[in-house]
């Protein structure tokens, strides 16, 4: 019988199997950020090993980091304590470190990718739930936690049992005005917060063939709200193209030798998943979130639903909204464009296709933070800045910012925040702070209208 | 911390709610501390809806009920959800809490349970609901964790179930070791390993 991409990936990952137990999983690239990774570079020291494979693990700061004058001294001591201890672990420990206003700094999921760090067919994994992102390579990428950070900076490895496979299918193609970030809230509407828990899954269908390498990207980011361990797309010719030429990604022989080896990444004709899922892309809305866990969506031009459990009371109430209201129209005080799940160079086109020629509400408070300075590089080469500044917006400096509100980048509680970021949890983006997750397009749209909007009606035609 | 767990025996802390994420578990500001102070993460447990705006005790949470006590937390289904942060466990073990009983699990969290010596015991939709029923009732009902026997049963009604951890894992809760253990004892393994992939190559 043959064998599902991910099964191929993992068995030749696999050191061995404990009896009765888990796989010892050889893991091929490592990333730590300031936020949990300081505990186990402790745990070394009490045990008194170093790290097994330095060349293997990248650093940055990321989710502490303020998004306005990275050049001066962090204001909050607790922040700056953080990120000075994962600079002296990096350099205790001698591994790679992209610190603050470093060139390759950023959101550790935007810089991986972009670095030709990832790769297809690699085993991936960071101490952070977003690291499913990187699954849009072709690789296994999954969460872990700081044990298990600990875990691969004392053995290149980790205990891990295998998760079941799942694979999702979106056949046909997109709508126009309808992005990736629309269909994985669409998906996860329909699967529900948990409904993929348990599973590894792989996206593949012609409407995920169709993605650009940024959509795929946020495609994967979100897998983890649905539960699923991770989301992965079989690399093709998308994906070498994006590759080429990467800082790290390989050169001359070896790159053609890697070429050969990717293309062998994919899913066998007679390959058996676990759980098989379809769906049809013509009937992907434009999305919004309304309640407090990101499978609470509903279309843009929808109403909330009529009623749920005493869950479901809870959450509308923490939002302000009624049951069978419309959620076009509603006001917005925040709009954030950034997190590792919208944060690529993509995003920031979008938006400012939306944003050109008009200007921003006067009562709306506007976030847009690349993901990495890469991003943010590129934006000025491509002359958007002008653009946003013309239409009132300022471009701050890269980190995950108001996606988690670590660093100053809270939203005041009771607020409305139109977010690209992943979750609309109670108090997520600030205590009491209330989050309407969107796609770059809504959240232009509603950056100009002060209201929840339909992009497509600012949309050239 | 590092345990060493046969039978658990106590009164438990019902949160009857589902997707009980890992921000409302930990809130991300207080992720800032860079030790392992389970102590510390303990008292931040579930602190937004644990204490006020004013940081005074909201009478209205569980866990400021006085009828309510014990080191098992019982709560619904996809508990832990959301982010990686191990914070979460380490505050649900520096509160005291050496089980919690759901029906589900988010992976992640799963796992940083069992590597923090708190005890996932994953039940069936009906024992939680008949569970919830009984501390309701009575808020001095014992569940009895039997590891060796991975199983869960409420004291004093006959009803029993058997719940999934591996032989592994079970010895490991049993004799106070973790995963790190495990993979320093096996580098010559992973050495190996390596060299033969090289190989390969």
């Amino acid at each position: 019988m043959g064998k599902t991409l991910f099964e191929k990936i993992w068995a030749r990952h696999v050191v061995q199997k404990v009896p009765d137990g888990p796989e010892q999983l050889y893991i091929d690239r490592l990333y730590c950020h300031e936020v949990t990774s300081a505990q186990a570079f402790d745990g070394l020291r009490q045990r008194n090993i170093p790290v097994f494979r330095p060349d293997k693990v990248f650093c940055m700061p990321d989710h502490n980091i303020p998004t306005l004058h990275q050049d001066q001294e962090i204001a909050d001591p607790v922040s700056r304590k953080q990120l000075e201890t994962l600079k002296q672990n990096a350099a205790a420990y001698n591994l790679s470190y992209f610190g603050i206003m470093h060139e390759k700094n950023g959101i550790v999921h935007v810089v991986g990718p972009e670095q030709g760090l990832t790769l297809p067919g690699m085993t991936v994994v960071c101490g952070d739930s977003h690291t499913s992102t990187h699954g849009a390579m072709g690789c296994v990428a999954f969460g872990i936690g700081t044990s298990e950070v600990e875990m691969v900076l004392a053995s290149q490895c980790i205990l891990q049992n295998r998760p079941k496979t799942m694979r999702i299918t979106v056949n046909g193609k997109l709508a126009p005005g309808v992005s990736a970030k629309d269909l994985a809230l669409y998906l996860m509407k329909e699967m529900t917060t948990g409904g993929a828990a348990g599973y590894f899954v792989e996206y593949a269908g012609s409407a995920v063939k169709a993605l650009s390498m940024e959509s795929r990207l946020t495609l994967c980011n979100l897998s983890i709200e649905m539960g699923a361990r991770g989301g992965m797309i079989a690399p093709d010719e998308v994906t070498i193209a994006y590759l080429k030429d990467k800082p790290y990604a390989p050169r001359g022989a070896a790159w053609d030798k890697a070429v050969a080896y990717w293309q062998t990444l994919y899913s066998d004709i007679d390959a058996k998943f676990d759980a098989e899922k379809t769906f049809d892309a013509a009937s992907v809305p434009v999305m919004v979130t309304y309640g407090t866990n990101p499978g609470m969506g509903v279309a843009i031009d929808g109403n909330i639903p009529a009623g749920g459990d005493k869950d479901f009371a809870r959450a509308l109430e923490y939002m302000g909204f009624a049951p069978g209201e419309k959620m076009a129209g509603k006001k917005v005080d925040y709009c954030f464009l950034g997190a590792c799940t919208n944060g690529r160079i993509e995003d920031f086109r979008t938006f400012a296709a939306i944003v050109k020629g008009r200007t921003r509400h006067p009562a709306v408070t506007a976030w847009l933070v690349p993901g990495s300075w890469s991003v943010y590089r590129q934006i000025e080469a491509e002359g958007l800045d002008k653009i946003l500044t013309a239409a009132g917006f300022t471009l701050r400096q890269p980190g995950c910012s108001a996606c988690l509100a670590m660093n100053d980048d809270k939203v005041p509680a009771g607020k409305y925040a139109i977010s690209t970021s992943n979750r609309n949890f109670e108090g997520r983006q600030g205590p009491g702070a209330r989050t309407i997750l969107a796609s770059p397009a809504t959240v232009a749209a509603a950056a100009v209208t002060g209201v929840i909007t339909d992009p497509r009606t600012l949309m050239e035609k | 911390m590092k345990q060493k767990y046969n039978i658990i025996r106590s009164s438990c802390v019902p949160m009857n709610r589902e997707n009980i994420d890992t921000d409302q578990i930990i809130p991300a500001r207080f992720l800032k501390s860079v030790s392992r102070n389970e102590n510390f993460f303990g008292e931040h447990l579930f602190h937004d809806q644990r204490y006020c705006a004013d940081g005074t005790p909201n009478q209205d949470f569980v866990l400021n009920d006085p009828r309510y006590s014990g080191k098992i937390l019982v709560a619904g289904k996809n508990f832990g959800c959301g982010s990686s942060r191990e914070h979460a466990a380490w505050a649900i073990a520096g509160y005291g809490f050496c089980a919690v009983i759901s029906s589900s699990f988010a992976d992640i969290h799963k796992q940083n349970e069992l590597n923090n010596f708190v005890i996932p015991v994953t039940v069936s939709e009906a024992f939680l609901a008949e569970l919830f029923k009984l501390i309701a009732a009575d808020p001095a009902t014992e569940v009895e964790i039997n590891l060796p026997e991975a199983t869960v049963a409420i004291c004093g009604t006959g009803l029993k179930e058997s719940f999934p951890i591996s032989n592994f894992k079970k010895y490991c809760l049993a004799n106070g070791l973790d995963d790190i253990d495990f993979l320093l004892e096996n580098r010559d393994k992973t050495e190996n390993w390596e060299q033969n992939r090289e190989l390969e190559k």
